[in-house]
């Protein structure tokens, strides 16, 4: 076997990506697409710590950066569910194909 | 090394099997505990990256914090009818043709530029004189190189908790 | 004073006595509320309308009788002046124009040259016009003296004098007139006043339909004369009687005795004005139903003057029918055929006025008769020997009907010979003179007309035949008349009966001058035959040389003996008239009833006047008038109403064809352009759901094209 290169990290990252946002395009219920987008926040981390390795063990800018990700990942997610749940009151369902009202 | 190529495929499948699984569950529950073990495996392939410090604060942060709050989230939200509706939307076949696509498109780029990413491999197992870990070094980077950056994702987190508040109000 | 100056002034005393009625006759003469004059016989209510015993106070009233008969008096004075001072003229003629009328209006004459239409108020005294005022003023004014005992107990009275003076004024333009333009203008006069006065009983439906039938046969004829008139105008270049004759005389125009030209077409349209005036076949049927007015009218107008402007008109154009041998037999078998058709009318009428008329008729027939043959002398000399004792017949039988307070049906007369004696006496000349009785007037006229039906080159044997027909049946009805009327047994209504009275001293006297001159007006044309001397033959002495010379060439031609024998021929036959007469209404009454049984179809047709009333009604009243009027309402309905229809509905349509392009055309293109909008939007429209999934798609698919654009470099 060959060694575990940076574009092996990069194809799971690209992979964890798609996969997520195979989720966002395609689930119907609006907490697993915010969980799909959590998918695809976790896949830029991978990215961004693979890249921070390859540049040498005293390299941590990635790994930094990945932090950021994450409190940016957990704001996020706070205030999304919060309009989830206001969204809920409002209209008694989670399903992204009913709220359509900011159309023509 | 052996053992790293073995423990990388295994994270990097807890993690690939747990997004699929996350992304085709149709109880919203299953989907996040499927998330918790993709997480999970995020978090050991940062260990493998040597980097410890992020390993913790995956788990501590986005297992045991977001993924718990979104769980309640789950609970508050009526489950019953969410469960007997259709799980996936009308455009999923574009959307996974378009996915597709793009999957084939970035593999190309990939295959072809497998070359261009060779970063001299540094030395497993080197513990740097002075025996300066992990975490000092994100440490130092973060309040000295990124200190300005660390006061904006605090108030940044003030930000989404006063938010989050008063989305979730009843009357605001 | 020189009355020749003044003959213009002729007319204009009748005229005067007429505008005076018109304006102040109401004043003199005022009606009572309900003004209806009704006539005598018909009593709506006991007569208390018609007879105004109820009225004292209208002193004034015997002004009218005073003036109007006056003018008149006054204008044959005038007249007689004149005639006097004429005959002192070696070449008797006089014309006085007083000015230019119709002053020229230039045009084309029939060959050509350039003629001038113009029309001169003038008139003209000659033989023929002075007769012609003496008859209309003398009889004239005997009638209005009569008149006065007449109508005196009628409403009406001042109407009736101003029609009567204004009739008189026109017959007087009329032969006066000295071209034929003005003498149109009597003509027409002389027919509206015979309308306002045969309807003077106007609300008799009876006498007002009279009325008018007889203005509008008259004007049926009045067609042809103006079209005589205008022919004459464009092919002799003028209407003047004196400029006719010169231009005919001049040598231009032959005479054509071969065929009919434009001088026989030109005598035909003027003889059919005649007829219509005068009373011919065809257009005589207005004649006997005008008895409907007032008995001094029928004597007047229907007698003695009015119908006699067609035999002055056609003698005035003698020069004319000189020149037209066609027209003038025309005239002659036409005066022939009027004569006994009318006859044989009369032969079985039972009204008094009704056997008047159509001896009228029948009478103005032998007067063509005699213009047709050439004899315009002998013709007159009728007019005016007819003048007398037919206006003498009419008033008497007027005095018979006043008498018996209104009865007109001789069937219940009789016996009055003695009730009544000065009508009876007076009426005894007058029917002895119209039979033919040698020594009264109409014996010397009538046998000059037969005669010269026999003997002129114009005339034939079969003319004579009918003429001498007719004779024989005049005397005959004449005194069927006579013998119904006064003698054998009384069959008077009793209610009647008691109230005979005889006439006024204001109508039996006319009476008794009319009776003098029927018996002497015949001796001024005794025949040449008898050898008298000049003064009984003053009458052709006084015409004959107006017509020109050709009598003597024609008297020449046939002996004496053929004369005398055609003259006591016709007496016979008068005599045997009148025998006839007697035998079976006087002798033996009760024959003329066997012989009506028997002959039950010929005595019909010649009581309902040979059905020719029936005939002109079916051809012209409801065949011209009526169906030229359903003509004339289909025309107006479909054509005209249609054409307004038609342009309604092309209104609506070009409305409607608007109203399509605004809709489809205009509408459609504003329409068609926010179609477009609409299309053209559609898929941008689709493009927006409202689900963020789709635009999150939208950035996948954005990718895949920046991947795709960097894969492909």
């Amino acid at each position: 076997m060959h060694p575990i290169t940076t574009v092996h990290y990069m194809a799971l990252s690209a992979a964890l990506l798609l996969i997520g946002t195979v989720g966002v395009l395609t689930r119907r219920n609006i907490v697993v697409v915010l969980m799909s987008i959590e998918l695809i926040l976790n896949a830029v981390n991978i990215n961004l710590v693979a890249f921070s390795r390859a540049f040498g063990a005293d390299h941590v800018h990635g790994q930094v950066f990945a932090i950021f990700v994450i409190a940016d990942a957990v704001a996020e997610t706070a205030v999304a569910l919060g309009i989830l749940i206001a969204l809920f009151r409002n209209k008694e369902t989670v399903q992204a194909d009913e709220i359509d009202l900011l159309k023509w | 090394m052996l053992i790293d190529t073995v423990f990388f495929y295994i994270f990097a499948a807890m993690t690939l099997l747990g997004g699929i699984l996350t992304i085709t569950r149709r109880n919203p529950v299953h989907s996040a505990i499927s998330l918790i073990v993709s997480l999970l495996g995020v978090a050991g392939l940062y260990l493998l990256q040597k980097a410890e410090f992020l390993f913790a604060v995956q788990i501590i942060l986005y297992v045991g914090g977001i993924m718990v709050l979104f769980l309640f989230v789950i609970m508050l939200v009526n489950l019953d009818a969410a469960a007997k509706e259709h799980e996936f939307s009308g455009q999923w076949p574009v959307a996974l043709a378009a996915v597709a696509a793009v999957a084939a498109v970035a593999g190309w780029f990939l295959y072809h530029g497998r070359s261009a990413f060779h970063i001299a491999a540094p030395a497993y197992g080197v513990i740097a004189a002075g025996g300066a870990g992990n975490t000092e070094r994100v440490a130092d980077s973060l309040f000295q190189d990124y200190l300005l950056p660390f006061e904006i994702a605090s108030i940044l987190l003030l930000v989404a908790v006063v938010g989050s508040v008063i989305m979730a109000k009843k009357r605001i | 004073m020189n009355f020749l100056d003044l003959i213009w002034l002729i007319p204009l005393f009748p005229l005067f006595g007429a505008l005076l009625m018109l304006l102040a006759g109401k004043r003199l003469d005022p009606q009572p509320a309900s003004d209806v004059a009704v006539a005598p016989g018909v009593e709506p209510d006991g007569g208390a309308l018609a007879h105004d015993h109820a009225h004292p106070n209208a002193p004034l009233k015997f002004l009218i009788g005073l003036i109007c008969p006056g003018t008149i008096l006054l204008s044959f004075l005038l007249s007689a002046g004149a005639v006097w001072q004429l005959s002192g003229l070696p070449h008797k003629v006089h014309q006085v124009i007083q000015f230019s009328w119709i002053a020229g209006l230039p045009f084309h004459l029939a060959n050509g040259q350039m003629g001038t239409f113009q029309a001169d108020w003038g008139f003209l005294l000659d033989p023929l016009s002075s007769v012609m005022i003496l008859v209309v003023t003398g009889v004239g004014f005997l009638i209005h003296v009569y008149s006065v005992g007449y109508m005196a107990h009628d409403n009406g009275y001042y109407r009736f004098f101003g029609y009567l003076n204004l009739f008189v004024f026109f017959m007087l333009m009329l032969v006066l007139a000295n071209n034929y333009l003005l003498l149109f203008v009597g003509w027409e006069g002389v027919g509206l006043c015979s309308y306002l006065l045969i309807g003077f009983y106007y609300h008799k439906k009876s006498a007002a339909d009279a009325g008018k039938k007889a203005f509008i046969v008259n004007r049926i004829g009045d067609s042809g004369f103006i079209l005589g008139m205008l022919l004459m105008m464009s092919v002799l270049g003028t209407l003047r009687f004196t400029g006719v004759a010169t231009a005919l005389h001049s040598g231009q125009f032959t005479a054509e005795t071969a065929g009919f030209g434009v001088l026989s077409a030109m005598a035909l349209l003027l003889f059919i004005g005649a007829t219509g005036k005068s009373a011919q076949i065809p257009l005589y049927v207005w004649l006997p139903d005008a008895m409907e007015g007032p008995t001094p009218v029928s004597a007047l107008i229907h007698a003695a003057t009015m119908v006699t402007a067609g035999v002055y008109m056609v003698a005035r154009s003698a020069p004319l029918f000189q020149l037209t041998p066609a027209t003038s037999s025309i005239v002659a078998i036409i005066g022939a055929g009027t004569a006994i058709f009318a006859a044989s009318i009369a032969l079985v009428q039972n009204d008094i006025k009704r056997v008047l008329a159509y001896s009228t008729v029948s009478q103005l027939g032998y007067m063509f008769l005699a213009l047709g043959v050439g004899a315009y002398w002998v013709a007159i000399f009728h007019l005016f020997t007819h003048a007398f004792f037919k206006a003498l017949l009419f008033l008497c039988s007027g005095s018979v009907i006043h008498s018996l307070g209104g009865e007109q049906d001789m069937r219940c007369m009789g016996g009055l010979k003695n009730k009544i004696p000065i009508t009876h006496w007076t009426m005894w000349v007058g029917a002895v003179a119209i039979a033919g009785i040698p020594g009264l007037a109409g014996f010397f006229s009538k046998d000059e007309i037969l005669w010269q039906a026999y003997s002129s080159p114009l005339g034939s044997k079969t003319l004579w035949v009918v003429g001498l027909a007719t004779a024989a049946m005049t005397a005959f009805y004449m005194w069927r008349l006579m013998y119904l009327t006064f003698y054998g047994k009384s069959r008077v209504k009793p209610e009647v009966e008691a109230h005979i009275h005889e006439s006024p001293r204001s109508m039996t006297v006319p009476l008794t001058v009319l009776a003098i001159g029927s018996v002497l007006a015949g001796w001024l044309g005794t025949p040449k035959l008898w050898n008298l001397p000049q003064f009984f033959r003053a009458f052709e002495n006084w015409l004959a040389p107006m017509f020109g010379a050709g009598e003597a060439v024609r008297e020449a031609a046939h002996d004496a003996s053929t004369e005398w024998g055609l003259m006591g021929l016709s007496v016979l036959i008068a005599i045997a008239g009148i025998a006839l007469a007697r035998y079976l209404y006087n002798t033996r009454p009760e024959i003329p009833g066997r012989i009506q049984a028997s002959a039950g179809p010929v005595y019909k047709v010649l009581y309902n006047k040979w059905y020719i009333d029936e005939l002109y009604d079916f051809l012209f009243v409801n065949g011209l008038g009526k169906g030229g009027g359903r003509v004339c309402g289909a025309f107006d309905r479909d054509v005209v109403d249609g054409g307004v229809n038609g342009a309604g509905w092309l209104t609506r349509f070009s409305a409607s064809v608007s109203m399509w392009w605004d809709t489809w055309i205009v509408d459609g293109a504003v329409r068609l352009g926010s179609f477009f909008v609409k299309m053209l939007s559609y898929p941008v429209c689709i493009l927006q759901t409202g689900r963020v999934q789709t635009y999150a798609l939208f950035v996948v698919l954005g990718v895949l094209a920046i991947f795709g654009y960097y894969a492909t470099r």
